[in-house]
């Protein structure tokens, strides 16, 4: 099994290393380095100390509108907690919940903090807004996409391979085609721009139209792989399913809803468990688009990382990075046992 | 819907109604035209402004949009010739990086991991969940007494092998619990979900220990771990379609078991291979991230090269850059074209059963 030893020579043996390197300050000489163990100094620093601004995000008094929000997805965490608790009860299965559970509360607690009182989030916050955000809008956008060429159009081929296209273009392409097209003085649309008053306006200084942005670029991508792994689906479908409900009189929602749906929920479950896994490690869109700037507002945590290593320290950087790999993990964890098994289980 | 019984409905009505089951009504019809034209000029405009970007002068780009050829502006080949005329060098030697690095980690990965995906398909192991534990440990302290102790690399690696041997042996009959196959599947597929950066840098300080920074050979090997697990995962699901028969009657007629797998599974898997391959490709042609720490100069590819670009001293040089985009894209493009049939099938094979 060759495989097997690879993957732990290149795994397993980098991830004990990397860890060992998060516990530690290193110190590049010319030629060689020097280790020092400093325990969870590094994490401490990212959640707790100076780096907290980059990583979790600024800290304001929570307002009202915060409170009600972590208040809100407390309470509505821990009632689907208790539900499950109190209809049947494994104990692995409830460690499981009570880590989405835990992660979940923090995470509300972190964005009444930072966001809804008015101050940014860190670059956790800019991550988890391109995975879930970015994610969601690729999702129903390959969906509708793939439906539409379903119907009985013509030239469908044409169109399967127009969209297919955008997938195969570098990641770093896309940044710069979307650098060009999205500049207000020089781009393609800016006439358009300043017919609507915003000809001096420039998205990259602005925080949400960054982040925007790169989601636009991101999709434009991504949104091929879904359609076509979707479009397979959907021609997977049998026919006769479908003809048998509309003669039934079904309308084309219910068609959808309850024939359509559940036979494709498998592929579109698994499909978007590989998308959210790649989203988590967005770094080429930030780094061409805007460097992760302003400030940091559109910076990923891969990206965070890598800049930490072009300082030099690479304590930090392999912290950031052994965070992102736990949110990732409960994310994708969360994700796979609560929504792909459930809703399998379901159908 | 009766129709005998609605005789004069407005042109409003006919607009919604379906002429027939295999058509559909004509607001429909204009809708759904109208979105995916609309999603087709989405999709190809970006292409269409790299494209004509590559013809403008410094002038036609700066000075605001101009749209069409030859109307608006005159194309010119000054960024063409530029690259491929006066300074292909630096553009050249990327280019064959990569093309190196992605054909080899491509067909390392594919020949690695279909085998690998062959045996987790046919032959079941059993190993024990402890002695993995076990040898994880060993490792693990091996590490550490490197990296912390400042032991030599080799015999340490050779001592913790030799530990976990001894220790395998006295201790295996005590460890109960099995792994089956589905969880080394698992696993191998779980390995996506790391992410490079929490890794990178390790490999990087590997690499440098053995001095293997900037050269192919390193760029190769990485990729074609990263690559492992998809083709592992879409491999296995392949081969487990394919019926097993085939297979055991080759067997009794004295077939070795990599004769099977040469001459009779691999040549039935030729979709998936091909799916396979092409994603594989695409995912090593196009990777950033780690090409960023293990190459420098000399074993530089073509996203490096396009990334490097952004930091000349006369601002970005859009339309040099739009050339070398659109040289680096053509060859995926073209190839995906004529197998996207392929991917779309093989994925869905793999997204069902995974």
């Amino acid at each position: 099994m060759p495989a097997v030893v690879m993957i732990l020579v290149f795994s397993i043996f980098p991830l004990v290393a990397s860890l060992i390197i998060a516990f530690s300050r290193i110190r590049l000489r010319s030629g060689s380095y020097q280790v020092r163990w400093v325990g969870l100094k590094n994490f401490e620093k990212q959640i707790f100390g100076s780096e907290q601004f980059h990583f979790l995000g600024t800290f304001a008094p929570i307002s009202v509108a915060g409170w009600m929000l972590a208040i809100g997805a407390t309470a509505g965490i821990l009632w689907w907690l208790y539900r499950y608790a109190s209809r049947r009860f494994t104990l692995v299965g409830f460690t499981g919940r009570l880590i989405t559970a835990a992660f979940g509360i923090g995470l509300a607690f972190l964005f009444a903090a930072t966001l809804f009182s008015g101050k940014q989030f860190g670059t956790l916050g800019v991550t988890l807004f391109y995975v879930f955000i970015g994610c969601g809008i690729q999702f129903i956008i390959g969906l509708g996409l793939a439906f539409l060429c379903t119907q009985p159009v013509r030239g469908r081929n044409i169109f399967r391979v127009v969209f297919f296209v955008p997938m195969m273009i570098t990641p770093i392409g896309v940044g710069y085609a979307f650098r060009m097209i999205a500049d207000t003085t020089k781009g393609p649309f800016s006439p358009l721009w300043q017919w609507v008053g915003l000809g001096e306006f420039s998205w990259a200084a602005d925080a949400w139209a960054a982040r925007i942005f790169i989601v636009v670029g991101d999709s434009w991508q991504w949104i091929p792989f879904i359609f076509v792994v979707l479009l397979a689906a959907l021609e997977n479908v049998p026919r006769d399913f479908v003809e048998a409900a509309e003669v039934d009189g079904a309308s084309g929602w219910e068609i959808f809803r309850d024939v359509t749906w559940p036979q494709i929920l498998p592929v579109a479950a698994t499909v978007m468990l590989i998308r959210v896994i790649e989203a988590f490690k967005i770094v080429d869109l930030p780094n061409i688009m805007t460097s992760g700037g302003p400030g940091i507002a559109t910076e990923s945590m891969t990206l965070h990382s890598l800049f930490a290593w072009r300082a030099l320290d690479l304590g930090q950087s392999a912290a950031v990075a052994y965070l992102l790999l736990f949110v990732t993990v409960v994310v994708c964890v969360s994700f796979f046992n609560l929504v792909v098994l459930g809703r399998i289980r379901k159908s | 819907m009766n129709h005998a019984a609605m005789p004069n409905r407005t042109v409003l009505q006919k607009l919604f109604e379906r002429p027939s089951i295999h058509t559909m009504a004509p607001a429909t019809k204009i809708v759904v035209y109208g979105i995916l034209l609309f999603w087709t000029v989405f999709v190809v405009f970006p292409i269409y402004w790299l494209l004509i970007t590559s013809f403008k002068e410094a002038a036609d780009v700066n000075g605001g949009p101009v749209y069409l050829p030859w109307i608006d502006f005159q194309p010119s080949l000054h960024a063409w010739k530029e690259l491929f005329v006066f300074d292909y060098k630096d553009t050249l030697k990327a280019y064959v990086n990569s093309i190196i690095i992605a054909l080899s980690s491509t067909l390392l990965s594919i020949l690695i991991g279909s085998m690998a995906a062959y045996a987790l398909a046919r032959i079941e192991y059993k190993p024990k969940f402890g002695t993995i534990l076990l040898f994880i440990a060993c490792m693990a302290g091996a590490v550490v007494a490197i990296a912390r102790l400042g032991a030599d690399l080799w015999p340490t690696l050779a001592a913790a092998l030799g530990v976990f041997y001894f220790l395998a042996r006295v201790l295996s009959r005590h460890f109960k619990l099995v792994v089956g196959n589905g969880d080394i599947l698992f696993w191998m597929i779980s390995q996506r979900i790391l992410a490079p950066i929490v890794v990178v840098v390790p490999i990087y300080l590997m690499f440098q220990n053995v001095r293997l920074l900037d050269t192919h050979i390193a760029i190769i090997l990485t990729y074609s771990v990263v690559n492992l697990p998809i083709v592992v995962w879409l491999m296995y699901d392949f081969f487990k379609s394919i019926p097993i028969d085939l297979e055991e009657s080759a067997q009794l007629d004295g077939a070795s078991r990599l004769m099977v797998f040469w001459d009779i599974v691999l040549p039935l898997s030729k979709t998936g291979l091909a799916a396979t391959t092409l994603l594989v490709m695409i995912l090593a042609w196009n990777e950033y991230l780690l090409a960023l720490f293990l190459s420098t100069s000399r074993a530089q590819t073509m996203p490096i090269l396009v990334a490097a670009m952004n930091a000349g001293e006369r601002g970005i040089l859009w339309w040099s850059m739009s050339v070398v985009i659109i040289v680096m894209i053509i060859p995926v493009v073209l190839m995906a074209i004529i197998l996207q049939r392929f991917i779309a099938k093989g994925l869905l094979l793999g997204a069902v059963k995974g």
